[in-house]
């Protein structure tokens, strides 16, 4: 009897821990709201698009959504926090034209990949680093420390800009965002990868769960002793490495090194990390349910100019859509002293 | 004789100029509970705090286990074995349970900053299980009632049981505030059961749990340990005694020209109910003063702030100047002309960053102002200058920032935020002693009693016994959520202390 009990436990035991995993039984109904939501635009583009549903379009869906994917994930870790990292668009921009002028390319004489990837993902921790430490030890919202080192490095990348736009030239760094596998560019392969180590991270390391921690009550982390500033330091760090990971992978694809290479990138992923229902006070959301927003934004996009809507127009639905998914996502908290800011 | 487990001798403790702890001194031996009991700010939280290492003392000398300590936080009195259960929750909601009991300890299974959630869940199971506890430690706090988070909290501090060689000291904050009946009663039936391996100090407002379930009592008043009593050579009649305290300088309650004994009424509450309080029926009259007491969580506080608007919608009815009320917002509260000092000056009652008379004209400047549109500042400014005298309030200039003056200034400066309407006929006061010293107090009493001669009428949640008797007409008592005990007239038959203290606890 006794023993069975015991086996019985052990058995329960694996089921949580499995629970856990997949944080399950942690969900709400507000958070499948997402994937429903994405659910019905699929369905709905795909009764009312041509071309929606086909092969062709849902790769090209998928590899859109590739780098975006990657940015957001180091998005996720500081807005868990409760904090947000603006300089996503200007540390890709200056990996991008790092790792133009590092490989082989048509202005400089370099064409040393190794190094490229060194100096231009080095940047992106370097300046990761910055922000973290201004933001944690000299105590200044991660939005001005962020915002100044987004123009600091989106200065650094024009200034290293030579007269000529230079052609990327390395048959290697262009092979991963041209050779297809499975109809799949590298880039993709790279974003799945870099997925599942984040959820890693997330779900199974003291970076990743107390990342919600601080989010969720910072003065207790800090009253249980926890080295919070460790934690805000490494995932912006992080946040800076995957930057400037995207830059490279953008350069790849652009085949030219560009200064204003990582514009765009800022928007998505913000918005598709507070789609997907990481509130921006920190503590709740998560990896997967960012990607789900990067895929509803991207789906968004497609799927307009796929049923011929003006592409400037997808901008002002892409807008609306942020809008309406904090307003769902936040509105359980509504109280009279909610101070919203 | 064996060594106290836990010893404080001489302990002070200062916040500004108020004295939360005055040589305070605690004895603990091994494997007993001990109860410490005390009216609402007496300093028990603060000794607790204390003893935890969330806050060092100023004076007196600390000893665990016959050595002298000084705690650097509490990270580190839980490595020494010391563990307290909180009044407020101190559980990160939207971590799950088995984090929360371990998220202060350093253990194996976070070893290298990577997560074995296995052996973490079985541990957390385990320290559950301990306390006859049956949720999932998989589960995410936020999602668990007020009482389990409280057991939660209680296996948190046991879980020290298993790393530290010596014998506990685990403290608990008002476990029972939150509690139910069954609730309690499983919880005491841990307390008793560490007691094989744990001094407990247990603080609570129920006289009996406290009789129940202590060894010995220590009743704290004003920050003073001023009685202790083995448990039975004491009764709860006692106790109350002893918590109200030692004779105070006896303040005189000033005489009040009341119109009539029975004055016209202002606000009628029937049937109130607001969230789980109610129902409730109070009356206040035109210029009178009514005082509410109760301990903390008793209701008293909510009240007042629904009234303002700032609860859930009330129900019953409400009649204010015999018509029926209905208050949503402190937008609609303020146009019926009802006013609000909160408790949390500092956060609720003022803009610190700006200067006396932009907060005294903050809500009604307007009501000076051109055409009711364009903002007359000198109008404004001669109105405040007005009150500000006649409150004392003691200011260079009142362009000087309101961060600078002294908590008496500053109420007397909230207060007068109020009177600049010219259509207030309901003024509540929550807690508008807190952080005052005694001749502010004064000042403030002196003020409240003017305008209610003037036909103002005031409701005010009371920090301690003395200061609702001498100040109200009319005393309200509440008790979980209900009113317990009203004295009609106060000025003829003033009601005892102790009946009061009966009536709250």
């Amino acid at each position: 009897m006794q023993r069975q009990s015991d086996r019985l436990d052990i058995s329960s035991e694996r089921s949580s821990y499995i629970g856990q995993v997949m944080d399950v039984k942690n969900y709400r109904v507000r958070d499948w709201g997402a994937i429903l939501a994405l659910i019905v635009l699929m369905a709905f583009f795909t009764a009312a698009g041509s071309n929606f549903a086909s092969l062709n379009n849902l790769q090209a869906l998928v590899e859109s959504s590739a780098i975006p994917v990657i940015a957001v994930i180091g998005i996720t870790f500081v807005m868990l926090q409760g904090s947000i990292d603006l300089s996503v668009e200007g540390v890709a921009s200056l990996a991008c034209i790092v790792t133009s002028l590092f490989v082989a390319n048509s202005v400089t004489s370099s064409h040393n990949l190794g190094l490229a990837l060194v100096v231009a993902l080095g940047s992106g921790l370097l300046l990761g680093l910055i922000n973290g430490l201004m933001y944690s030890k000299l105590k200044i919202p991660s939005l001005i420390v962020t915002l100044g080192m987004w123009f600091v490095a989106r200065g650094a990348a024009t200034y290293l800009f030579p007269s000529r736009q230079p052609q990327i030239l390395d048959p290697m760094l262009m092979s991963v965002a041209l050779d297809k596998h499975f109809g799949l560019s590298g880039i993709v392969y790279v974003a799945i990868v870099l997925l599942i180590i984040a959820y890693f991270i997330q779900s199974k390391t003291r970076i990743g769960r107390l990342s919600y921690g601080i989010g969720g009550d910072e003065a207790l982390c800090r009253l249980a002793g926890l080295r919070v500033d460790r934690i805000k330091i490494a995932v912006f760090v992080m946040s800076g490495f995957l930057s400037s990971l995207c830059g490279v992978l953008l350069t790849a694809q652009l085949g030219v090194g560009n200064p204003r290479g990582g514009d765009g990138l800022l928007f998505p992923s913000i918005s598709a990390a507070v789609i997907g229902g990481t509130l921006l006070s920190g503590g709740k959301g998560g990896v997967f349910q960012s990607v789900v927003g990067v895929l509803i934004l991207s789906v968004i996009r497609n799927g307009l100019q796929q049923i011929g809507v003006d592409p400037l127009l997808t901008q002002v639905v892409e807008g609306a859509t942020i809008v309406v998914a904090v307003v769902a996502g936040s509105w359980h908290m509504r109280t009279k002293l909610r101070v919203a800011k | 004789m064996t060594v106290p487990v836990y010893e404080m001798k001489g302990v002070t403790k200062r916040f500004g100029s108020v004295v939360a702890l005055d040589r305070v001194d605690l004895c603990l031996h091994p494997n007993e509970v001990v109860g410490l009991v005390g009216q609402n700010g007496s300093g028990k939280s603060s000794l607790m705090k204390t003893m935890a290492g969330v806050q060092s003392p100023d004076e007196g000398q600390m000893l665990l286990r016959g050595e002298s300590i000084r705690l650097k936080s509490t990270v580190d009195a839980a490595k020494r074995g010391i563990g307290l259960v909180h009044q407020e929750q101190s559980l990160i909601t939207n971590l799950t349970v088995a984090e929360n009991i371990f998220i202060d300890k350093s253990c194996d299974f976070f070893k290298h900053g990577v997560y074995r959630w296995g052996d973490l869940l079985r541990a957390a199971r385990k320290q559950l299980e301990k306390i006859e506890l049956d949720i999932r430690p998989d589960l995410l706090v936020e999602k668990l009632s007020f009482a389990q988070r409280q057991m939660v909290e209680l296996a948190k501090a046991l879980a020290l049981e298993e790393m530290v060689t010596e014998d506990l000291v685990i403290l608990f904050d008002e476990p029972t505030s939150m509690l139910s009946g069954p609730e309690i009663e499983a919880l005491f039936k841990q307390i008793r059961r560490i007691r094989d391996r744990a001094s407990v100090v247990f603080i609570s407002h129920r006289m009996d749990e406290v009789l129940e379930l202590s060894d010995r009592v220590y009743v704290l008043s004003d920050g003073r340990q001023v009685a202790e009593r083995p448990k039975n050579e004491v009764d709860a009649d006692e106790l109350f005694e002893l918590m109200v305290g030692r004779q105070r300088t006896v303040a005189v309650r000033a005489p009040r020209t009341r119109a009539s004994l029975q004055p016209v009424p202002r606000i009628e509450l029937k049937d109130y109910r607001v969230g789980t309080i109610g129902p409730i029926s109070v009356t206040v009259g035109a210029g009178e003063i009514v005082g509410l007491i109760g301990v903390q969580g008793s209701g008293a506080e909510t009240l007042c702030r629904s009234l303002f608007g700032l609860e859930a919608t009330f129900s019953g009815q409400v009649l204010f100047d015999g018509k029926p009320l209905s208050v949503n917002s402190p937008t609609q509260a303020m146009k019926m002309g009802i006013g609000y000092v909160p408790a949390e000056r500092k956060t609720e009652g003022m803009l610190a960053s700006m200067s006396i008379a932009d907060n005294m004209t903050l809500s009604f400047g307007f009501d000076y102002a051109y055409a009711g549109t364009l903002a007359n500042r000198t109008r404004e400014r001669v109105e405040a200058d007005l009150w500000a005298a006649r409150l004392k309030l003691k200011a260079h200039t009142l362009d000087d920032p309101i961060s600078r003056l002294s908590g008496g200034n500053q109420q007397k400066a909230v207060l007068g935020k109020w009177l600049m309407s010219r259509s207030l006929k309901l003024l509540i006061l929550d807690h508008p002693t807190r952080g005052l010293d005694p001749a502010a107090r004064a000042d403030l009493f002196q003020s409240m009693r003017e305008l209610a001669e003037e036909g103002l009428s005031i409701l005010f949640v009371g920090d301690t016994l003395d200061e609702v008797i001498l100040l109200s007409d009319k005393i309200v008592v509440m008790r979980d959520g209900q009113v317990s005990e009203t004295y009609l007239d106060v000025a003829r038959e003033t009601p005892s202390e102790k009946s009061i203290v009966r009536a709250m606890v």
